[in-house]
């Protein structure tokens, strides 16, 4: 479908190391990720499952001791290791990215206005009247009160939802094709959560942005996304659209972490939780990474790294060696698998 | 604002009461002034009449209650060696510890700034470890060694500067370098880790998100945030551009205020010491009062917070 | 007779605002007027949003900081912040657990020792074997094994060190326990581990607890009743099931709706607040939640509605006015 026209990004073998003074300490084992214009896609994982890595090293955010390898493309054109330069243009004008912590992601020291300003004169050439002009009505546009007035202030005169608002105003100055959202509501209450999912939901249709949200919350992620992808010691394990994986989660992880998760509806049970915790990055099992702590994990699990492969509908992959044998595995037949499948999407 | 500074300023002049009175007791009670200039060999009756002239016969709270009662009316005594005013005594020898001290401070802060900001930039790098490693000589080694050092170096060995004394700008050349040395190795590493635990915050990986040049990011975003306890370190320094060069002075023969109080204080010749000690604390509190003011200036935050009192 | 009794219970400071010369005085309240009691073996579960003042009910409940106004008393006697021996007689059977299990031990020590320290503060007649014996069965009941005694915190994970906070607060067997948000600094499944394991110690151990978490899943996972509090004050309170299924203080309707949850994906309408979180300096007049309510009504923005019985539950609110009237309304 999609010949004539490549997708917005795509992401290939992507792997980073971090130079620990001796020796390179691998965070992320290759992934792939293939985002179309507008769509929006869900990473989630627990602490250290290279969720937020994969996207900063993509935009070349993770400083001299990371050495990033594979593929990141855009519209095509290469853009991994690229010169800073060349990325910094990208940055803010085709990807944008908001952060976890509103409050420290904003300058102390400079005024609002001043702060979406810069992103406006970088991007779209705006300076004086224009860019005033055009900063109150981003402001206006993510629902801050008194846009005109708040340009004048400092991010500690702001609550964090605010504060948020103000980045995502930011990240919306330079137009971007893409927004990747990391944690965007993690530090912010229940209500306020709600108010800026909200937000990045409208902003998203009304400019047809691609959205990649990474968070460790299940639930902010079944909201949000039309495809999501967990990941798991800096692999995905699983992909799908949202509600094929939500419905019919296939990879062992998944369902063990929606076995854990506490829920507000349906009867009360018992949580049902995972063994063992995350191996560190340094000291990771051999074979399939998760097989430790695993109920269905056999010998085979421990020898080889399994890929990612057909899990039973279109679209949805899991990198297990048993996705034929847990309940509810599809009946229809199974590629032996054999090989650590490298599928290309 | 203006009840912010009348506060300091209250408090600016009750520390100069404290030194003041300090040094007061601790001169009075550690030798006797009479001897001191006179010398030990000198008659019993002209040391009783020195005593009498500039009343040391009298009790200790009357003597300091007396000196008090005239520096509030702006009498800050006259030296017991040749009976000017301590004030003229000092005054006269202010200019010549800037001569020095100016200049080393403008040397400090032109290499230090920028060498610690480099060394961050590059941090972990070869360059990185020899601006450390400078530094580390820089502040660890007293002054006075580095100072008889650099003497022995280019006064006595190869003969390019004089070793001591006053009168041409050769002289100063010495003096100004081993406190240059020594300030700028002090800022290097402030600004450094100042500069590096500004480089580890979200803000910066914002500013590149956000499409930010990095020499930008530098520029804009960085430098104002490190600026902010960088200051603290220049502002001690001005502070102390009266009285830093005590040691240095007295290594060069450099004839400034430092020499002087060191002379001073030998012959506890107590109101020039008391007017030295004055003018450093003047000029440490009013240097630390600009600084405060200035952070209020650079930190928006500080702005608000001086008044929040927790609870 | 209840193990714990909170009456009107309230913690207001003076603080100062910028502005003018000296700065404006003003007064942050806290916590304003929270009553409740909780039954012998009882799990309450405290919810509500950052600067609700669920922390500080906690810790005015254990008598760690000094009350404003109102009362506490725990098994009959009251809990002041008069750190006597009275107070450390009643500490020893008062436990806390808290967020972040880095902060709540020292590095210094390996953890058996700290395990064992409440047991050699309160019991210092235990001769040190006896107390050693003691450490490793509490170890092994939270599921840390017997090597990991000589660890330091800093070798454990996040799980595990809250484990370690779990252990030393069960050390001396305390009938009462407060969590402050226990599992809030944890990733998903070793949240579930430490959750399931709270629920097996009450099981055998059978303490009463006072549950705090912002998260509404993992209260209604572990209480036996609830209490929703906003702005230093009880606004809902009932079994889990009734106010999280049939909230009936706007506040918590839109609290629960806004919960994120996979089950509720694409089904639900979220009643999205106007404004910001409330600021406990500027409570509002009348109704605290009034400002941002968005069934307010003029008597609202006047007076403050009391917590009123609604057969399993009480709800301040003057939507809810008479008992069982409340009801017909709800929807």
């Amino acid at each position: 479908m999609s010949v004539v026209s490549e997708p917005l990004l795509t992401i290939k073998n992507l792997t980073v190391e971090f130079d620990q003074g001796a020796h390179f300490v691998r965070a992320l084992h290759g992934v792939d990720f293939v985002i179309e214009r507008g769509q929006s896609i869900g990473i989630v994982g627990e602490s250290g499952c290279g969720k937020s890595i994969t996207w900063l090293a993509a935009l070349g955010l993770l400083g001299s001791k990371a050495r990033t390898g594979g593929s990141v493309r855009l519209d095509g054109q290469e853009i991994l290791n690229c010169s800073d330069r060349a990325l910094a243009h990208l940055r803010g004008s085709r990807i944008a990215m908001i952060f976890q912590d509103p409050a420290s992601s904003l300058n102390p020291v400079h005024r609002i206005g001043r702060q979406i300003g810069e992103a406006l004169r970088l991007h779209r050439g705006l300076t004086g009247a224009a860019a005033k002009a055009e900063a109150t009505r981003l402001l206006d546009r993510v629902g801050m009160s008194n846009p005109a007035q708040r340009l004048n202030e400092y991010p500690h005169e702001l609550s964090g939802g605010m504060n948020q608002r103000v980045m995502i105003a930011m990240a919306l100055a330079g137009e971007p094709d893409l927004l990747i959202a990391d944690e965007p509501t993690t530090a912010l209450d229940a209500t306020i959560q709600a108010q800026i999912l909200e937000l990045l939901n409208n902003l998203r249709r009304e400019n047809d942005m691609g959205l990649v949200l990474i968070s460790h919350d299940l639930g902010v992620v079944a909201d949000m996304a039309e495809r999501v992808a967990v990941m798991y010691c800096g692999r995905v394990v699983e992909e799908s659209q949202v509600d094929r994986l939500f419905d019919a989660p296939r990879h062992p992880y998944t369902r063990g972490l929606m076995a854990a998760l506490p829920d507000i509806d349906g009867p009360k049970r018992r949580l049902k939780a995972i063994p063992g915790m995350v191996p560190p990055p340094r000291n990771l099992p051999t074979g399939c990474t998760f097989a430790p702590r695993c109920d269905h994990a056999t010998e085979a699990c421990a020898s080889r790294v399994p890929g990612l492969r057909p899990a039973g509908a279109p679209r949805h992959r899991a990198a297990c060696f048993h996705l034929e044998d847990l309940p509810g595995g599809s009946r229809q037949p199974a590629s032996p698998a054999q090989q650590p499948v490298q599928e290309t999407v | 604002m203006f009840a912010y500074i009348l506060n300091r300023v209250a408090r600016a002049v009750l520390t100069l009461i404290i030194i003041v009175s300090l040094a007061f007791v601790i001169l009075r009670m550690s030798g006797d002034p009479a001897i001191m200039i006179l010398g030990p060999e000198a008659p019993p009756q002209a040391v009783e009449a020195f005593r009498k002239a500039w009343g040391l016969d009298q009790p200790i709270w009357v003597q300091y209650a007396k000196y008090f009662g005239a520096v509030i009316q702006g009498d800050l005594g006259n030296s017991m060696r040749d009976g000017r005013a301590a004030l003229e005594v000092v005054w006269e020898r202010v200019p010549l510890t800037l001569a020095i001290t100016v200049p080393a401070l403008l040397l400090n802060i032109l290499i230090g700034l920028p060498a610690g900001v480099l060394a961050a930039l590059f941090r972990n790098t070869a360059y990185d470890r020899l601006i450390m490693m400078v530094s580390v000589i820089g502040f660890t080694v007293p002054s006075f060694v580095m100072g008889l050092t650099l003497s022995l170096l280019l006064a006595v060995w190869l003969r390019l500067l004089p070793s001591g004394g006053s009168g041409t700008v050769a002289h100063a050349v010495l003096p100004v370098v081993t406190m240059g040395i020594i300030g700028a190795a002090v800022i290097a590493r402030f600004t450094r880790s100042a500069m590096l635990e500004v480089l580890g915050q979200p803000y910066i990986r914002t500013a590149s998100a956000k499409g930010v040049p990095w020499s930008q990011v530098i520029t804009r975003h960085a430098l104002a945030n490190a600026a902010i306890p960088t200051m603290t370190i220049i502002g001690f320094m001005v502070g102390s551009l009266v009285a830093g060069a005590v040691v240095v002075e007295s290594v060069f023969s450099w004839p400034g205020v430092g020499r002087l109080l060191v002379t001073a204080v030998a012959n506890r010749d107590l109101a020039v010491v008391q007017v030295i000690l004055l003018l450093i604390g003047f000029t440490m509190v009013a240097a630390n009062l600009a600084v405060d003011l200035l952070y209020g200036w650079v930190d928006p935050r500080m702005r608000t917070k001086t008044a929040t009192a927790g609870a | 007779m209840p193990l714990v009794s909170v009456r009107d219970l309230k913690r207001h400071y003076d603080i100062r605002l910028t502005g003018g010369l000296f700065g404006r005085r003003a007064k942050l309240k806290a916590v304003d007027g929270v009553s409740f009691d909780l039954k012998m073996g009882e799990t309450l579960g405290l919810v509500g949003e950052s600067g609700c003042g669920k922390s500080t009910t906690a810790k005015l409940v254990l008598g760690l900081i000094p009350a404003t106004s109102g009362t506490v008393s725990f098994d009959g006697s009251a809990v002041t912040a008069a750190h006597d021996a009275q107070w450390r007689h009643m500490r020893r059977r008062m436990q806390m657990i808290y967020q972040d299990p880095l902060g709540a031990l020292d590095r210094r020590l390996p953890v058996s020792a700290q395990i064992g320290e409440p047991i050699a503060v309160h019991e210092p007649h235990v001769p040190a074997d006896e107390r050693e014996a003691r450490v490793g069965e509490i170890m092994t009941s939270v599921g840390l094994r017997a090597d990991q005694a000589a660890s330091y915190p800093h070798e454990l994970s996040g799980g595990q060190r809250q484990r370690v906070v779990i252990a030393r607060a069960l050390a001396l067997q305390p009938d009462f326990i407060v969590c402050d948000e226990p599992v809030s600094a944890l990733d998903v499944s070793i949240q579930a581990q430490v959750l399931n394991l709270l629920e097996d110690l009450k099981e055998r151990n059978g303490f009463t607890s006072l549950f705090i978490s912002h998260d509404l899943k993992v209260v209604r996972q572990m209480s036996d009743r609830v209490a929703v509090m906003y702005l230093g004050m009880i606004v809902e309170e009932g079994p889990p099931e009734d106010v999280f299924h049939a909230p009936m203080h706007p506040y918590t309707q839109a609290l629960v709706s806004a919960i994120p949850t996979p089950s509720r994906r694409g089904k639900r309408e979220r009643i999205v607040l106007e404004g910001d979180p409330p600021n406990p300096v500027n409570k509002p007049s009348g109704c605290p939640f009034h400002p941002r309510c968005p069934s307010a009504m003029s008597e609202c923005r006047e007076f403050q509605p009391m917590l009123a019985s609604h057969g399993s539950r009480k709800v301040a609110c003057h939507l809810r006015p008479a008992p069982s009237a409340g009801l017909i309304a709800a929807e």
